[in-house]
């Protein structure tokens, strides 16, 4: 909580160096809410005890809970969200990186609250929990179990904190990179350098931590720009490959990204998803010249499949123009995600790649003679045999996912909106996505976003902090 | 003396053709006028035209709302984004149309309000399939505006009551740990 009232000096900067003074006292307000907050925390909860896994999970899943009610409270301020709802709604949308949003007259926001709303995202994006241990933790008692509490399982290096670390600096050095190659875009293009180097720094944010959020309503076909376009998509997939393989390729092992099952998986699962995409929209017509269906088709779907959200159509000529099967395909796409240990939600890529390899096992059980010994092995990072520990591990988190989007559906279904509608901005939510066909709308039902709170607060933390924490109050209830 | 006469009927005639020239003249005006208010009277908003975008693709629409953002100068061209309210469309125009426009839409400032006629594309082609409005004509209908911020007190002074518990709980906690 204190990193997050120091996180909002940021804006708050900003704010006074550009004379937004309402929504400077906005965040100074937020700001010392959010430490008085954390100062009574501090007083009630401090513990030089080690965390057991259940504290850890609880902890984690508590403080994105936390870091929503608090983090919502300058939006709220800033009279763009109807409703505290609403502002909930867009900062656990933020800190999930997923980028669905019910702000009001966007393009009226000011610096201040636009540059928080990217900036929850960061944060989002590499952990809230990984911004506390990267600056604040000096041990590393407990840390681990915070750390894979927040949906990270692999350690780039051997300490936790140096890991966090490093997962900082990759970003702040691609967050200098991506800034600097979006605001001169944005120059060629025809903006102010100041406000292009702004757009560059809010975009890229979005686009690196798999977010969604723009600067403008019209999200990314606000720029008009085949540039802009290719610069984005570089960023999202730089943001959808897992840390672990930056750490291999920055240190030279540029093998590594051929031979990864999570980038083969990626790729395959790219040009599948694309092909039917591109069938779905052939087939409706929508776009008569093939150039054009590619740069449509391919943006959307990569914007969904990394999980980021940009959008270059409106969310109604999802319905109206795409037809089913190119909707199903970016549902599928979705639904699939990118790399573990990236900003990335839904059932990403190693899971798939290992639910793949499971399988082939079991055929070639069948097939095979039966004396013959089947031995499956997949490359991530380094040669791993195929167990039946982790291919459980990998079909239960598949199937909790799978059970996450269904239960979206059935609420928007619920609320009366059709299957398909309900299915896509059930998978954006759940998947951390962002992508929209026309269901979020700041009129939707409060229980519909309440269920799309619950969906990206679960697929953000990846289930296990959640299960601790209804088994820890469910044990409470019990008396145990 | 007939000369006189000849002449001076020849001088009536003359003012009566150019009388009539001007009143001609200023009925053409009149008529354009008229022909121009009721092309850009009936304005569709962007909510219509991108929900029915097949039935108004190619054809010649109105659509008014606020500037917003930047102009975004093209070479001889320029893209300028029209928020009515509901969603903002992209307006492809020429460089020149823009002349007159002096505030676009932000925290800042109110854009100024325009009524563009131009052709509606679905899908442009030219563009790589961006749902958007070629101007044909842009009417400024109401300028913008710098909006003036007023502090709000009621803020101010949360933002002092909550300093001072935030302080307090500081020196509380420091205090504790020592």
């Amino acid at each position: 909580m204190i990193g997050l009232a120091l996180a909002m000096l940021v804006p708050i900067v900003l704010g006074l160096a550009v004379r937004e003074i309402n929504p400077t006292l906005d965040f100074i307000i937020s700001l010392e809410i959010t430490l008085v907050f954390g100062l009574i925390l501090m007083k009630l909860c401090y513990t030089e005890k080690d965390l057991s896994w259940m504290q850890g999970m609880i902890v984690v899943s508590l403080s994105w809970l936390a870091a929503m009610l608090l983090g919502a409270i300058p939006l709220y301020l800033s009279g763009h969200w109807k409703s505290y709802l609403d502002a909930c709604f867009d900062a656990m949308s933020g800190f999930a990186t997923t980028g669905l949003t019910l702000v009001q007259d966007l393009d009226h926001l000011s610096l201040a609250h636009n540059l928080w709303r990217h900036l929850i995202m960061f944060m989002g994006g590499q952990g809230i929990v990984i911004v506390a241990l990267s600056f604040f933790v000096k041990g590393a008692s407990g840390a681990f179990k915070m750390y894979v509490g927040e949906a990270r399982d692999e350690k780039i290096l051997p300490n936790v904190i140096d890991t966090s670390r490093f997962i900082w600096l990759v970003s702040v050095v691609y967050l200098v990179l991506g800034t600097l190659a979006l605001g001169v875009v944005g120059i060629l293009n025809g903006m102010q350098p100041l406000n292009s180097f702004f757009h560059g720094a809010c975009v890229f944010m979005a686009a690196f931590d798999t977010g969604g959020f723009a600067p403008q309503s019209q999200n990314i076909l606000y720029y008009h720009s085949l540039a802009y376009e290719i610069v984005t998509i570089v960023i999202m997939v730089l943001g959808a490959i897992n840390f672990k393989l930056h750490y291999h390729i920055w240190m030279g092992h540029r093998k590594e990204i051929w031979r990864n099952i999570e980038t083969r998986a990626f790729f395959v699962t790219i040009i599948s998803t694309f092909f039917l995409t591109a069938l779905g929209l052939r087939l409706c017509g929508t776009y008569p010249e093939v150039w054009v269906l590619f740069r449509k088709g391919f943006y959307q779907l990569i914007s969904g499949h990394t999980g980021t959200g940009f959008m270059t159509i409106y969310a109604r000529q999802f319905i109206n123009q795409w037809g089913d099967l190119a909707l199903v395909s970016v549902i599928c796409a979705m639904a699939l995600g990118g790399a573990v240990c990236s900003t990335t939600g839904a059932i990403k890529m190693l899971r798939i790649g290992i639910v793949f390899k499971a399988m082939v096992e079991d055929i070639k059980r069948i097939v095979l003679p039966e004396r013959a010994v089947v031995v499956e092995k997949f490359h991530h990072i380094k040669e791993v045999f195929l167990t039946d520990k982790s291919a459980r591990a990998a079909l239960m988190i598949t199937l909790a996912y799978l059970g996450l989007y269904g239960l979206g559906a059935l609420a928007g279904m619920y609320c009366g909106y059709p299957f398909l509608e309900s299915l896509f901005e059930s998978t954006s939510a759940a998947a951390n996505v962002g992508l929209s066909c026309g269901i979020t709308q700041v009129n939707m039902p409060a229980f519909l976003k309440l269920t799309y709170i619950f969906q990206m607060w679960a697929g953000r933390l990846e289930f296990m902090s959640i299960f601790a924490l209804v088994g820890f109050f469910a044990a409470a209830v019990e008396g145990k | 003396m007939h000369k006189l006469k000849a002449k001076s009927l020849k001088r009536k005639v003359q003012t009566q053709n150019l009388k009539l020239l001007f009143l001609s003249f200023c009925f053409t005006l009149y008529a354009l006028h008229f022909t121009l208010m009721a092309a850009f009277c009936q304005a569709i908003s962007s909510t219509e035209l991108i929900n029915n975008a097949k039935q108004y693709d190619g054809k010649v629409v109105d659509y008014e709302g606020e500037v917003i953002g930047e102009i975004m100068v093209r070479g001889e061209y320029a893209w300028m984004n029209v928020y009515d309210g509901d969603n903002a469309l992209g307006i492809w125009l020429l460089k020149d149309l823009t002349r007159g426009l002096l505030y676009t839409g932000s925290y800042k400032s109110r854009g100024d309000r325009v009524v563009i006629a131009g052709i509606f594309h679905e899908n442009c082609l030219e563009h790589g399939g961006d749902l958007d409005i070629h101007a044909q004509a842009v009417r400024k209908i109401s300028p913008g505006r710098v909006a003036t911020e007023r502090i709000n007190f009621a803020k101010v002074n949360q933002a002092a009551i909550l300093g001072v518990l935030c302080l307090l709980m500081l020196i509380l906690t420091l205090f504790k740990r020592k």
